[in-house]
């Protein structure tokens, strides 16, 4: 995937930040109608969905890692993997306390 | 890996992929200092579920909605004036990151009402009105102010960089062909709107 020389063959374009805006501000108001709805436990696995997707919208579009060299994706992930590893390990020792 | 693929730019005296790279790099303990206190939050509301949708009541979904819609906004300004400026459209691109610096006062300003309610209300660390409350309402609060300050902290920080970056495009410090100081200040700026995705639901949409 070494098709996108940065500085060379970057796009430019406004559309597509102003596409991911209007995403970004319907998926808030998805949100919050969901929110309101009854839907029990459901609510905070819908919330989160939703709010992963927004970041991941920022994250390739906003902040570029669409067009970034692969090593930029390997460290996102990584950060990501050592957050999630951190989660799980308080989870399971929290839950045989 | 050859080496060969060093010498397109071999002329050129700095490092645009090392500069966000390193960006990047402090944006993971960014992750990590917020990771952590979403670590927190997690186990508390998993050990307090009912206490904390009480407690979420408090807090005006329309204003979290509000200030949400104006940190996607300038995020999309801030994103709009990289492309600006690789167009060179110099002015364009200056008027664009002061309307980000703006937006994120105007986040600020909503965010200094919201909590003023609150204080008005009664409802501040410490307070006598939150320590009457149940344990896991005074965790709720402490957490929302705690993780929104930080995360208010964050966005003064943001304005300022913003600044300074406005400051550098208007002296033609930041041209169309040297930015990456004006990506890497976007990429803080997107890391807050980020942190804000998540706070949103987590705060406001829990009732």
């Amino acid at each position: 995937m070494e098709k996108h020389d940065y500085y060379n063959e970057h796009s430019h374009s406004y559309a597509i930040y102003i596409l991911v805006w209007l995403a970004l501000m319907a998926l808030t108001a998805v949100t919050v109608a969901v929110a309101g709805m009854n839907i029990g436990r459901f609510t905070v696995v819908t919330a989160l969905t939703i709010a992963a997707f927004k970041a991941y919208l920022v994250l390739t579009i906003f902040m570029h890692l669409r067009s970034e060299t692969k090593t930029f994706l390997v460290f996102v992930i990584v950060a990501l993997l050592f957050l999630g590893i951190s989660f799980v390990l308080l989870f399971s020792d929290y839950s045989f306390h | 890996m050859s080496s060969a693929s060093h010498s397109s730019t071999a002329h050129v005296h700095r490092d645009d992929v090392g500069s966000r790279m390193g960006m990047w790099l402090f944006l993971f303990t960014e992750l990590l200092l917020f990771g952590g206190l979403f670590i927190l939050y997690s186990v508390y509301r998993f050990q307090y579920a009912d206490d904390f949708h009480l407690a979420a009541k408090e807090l005006n979904t329309i204003l979290g909605a509000f200030n949400t819609a104006v940190l996607l906004t300038s995020s999309l300004t801030m994103a709009l004036s990289i492309v600006a400026i690789q167009r060179d459209q110099r002015t364009l691109s200056l008027f664009l990151q002061i309307i980000t610096i703006v937006l994120a006062l105007f986040f600020l300003v909503n965010k200094f009402f919201e909590w003023t309610a609150k204080f008005h209300h009664g409802i501040y660390p410490g307070s006598e009105e939150l320590l009457s409350k149940s344990s896991g309402e005074i965790l709720f609060f402490g957490l929302y102010y705690v993780m929104t300050g930080l995360h208010g902290i964050h966005v003064i920080v943001g304005m300022f960089l913003i600044a300074v970056m406005a400051r550098m495009t208007r002296r033609g410090t930041i041209t169309h062909d040297n930015y990456v100081r004006l990506e890497n200040a976007g990429l803080y700026w997107h890391l807050v709107d980020i942190i804000w995705i998540f706070l949103f639901p987590l705060f406001y949409l829990i009732t």
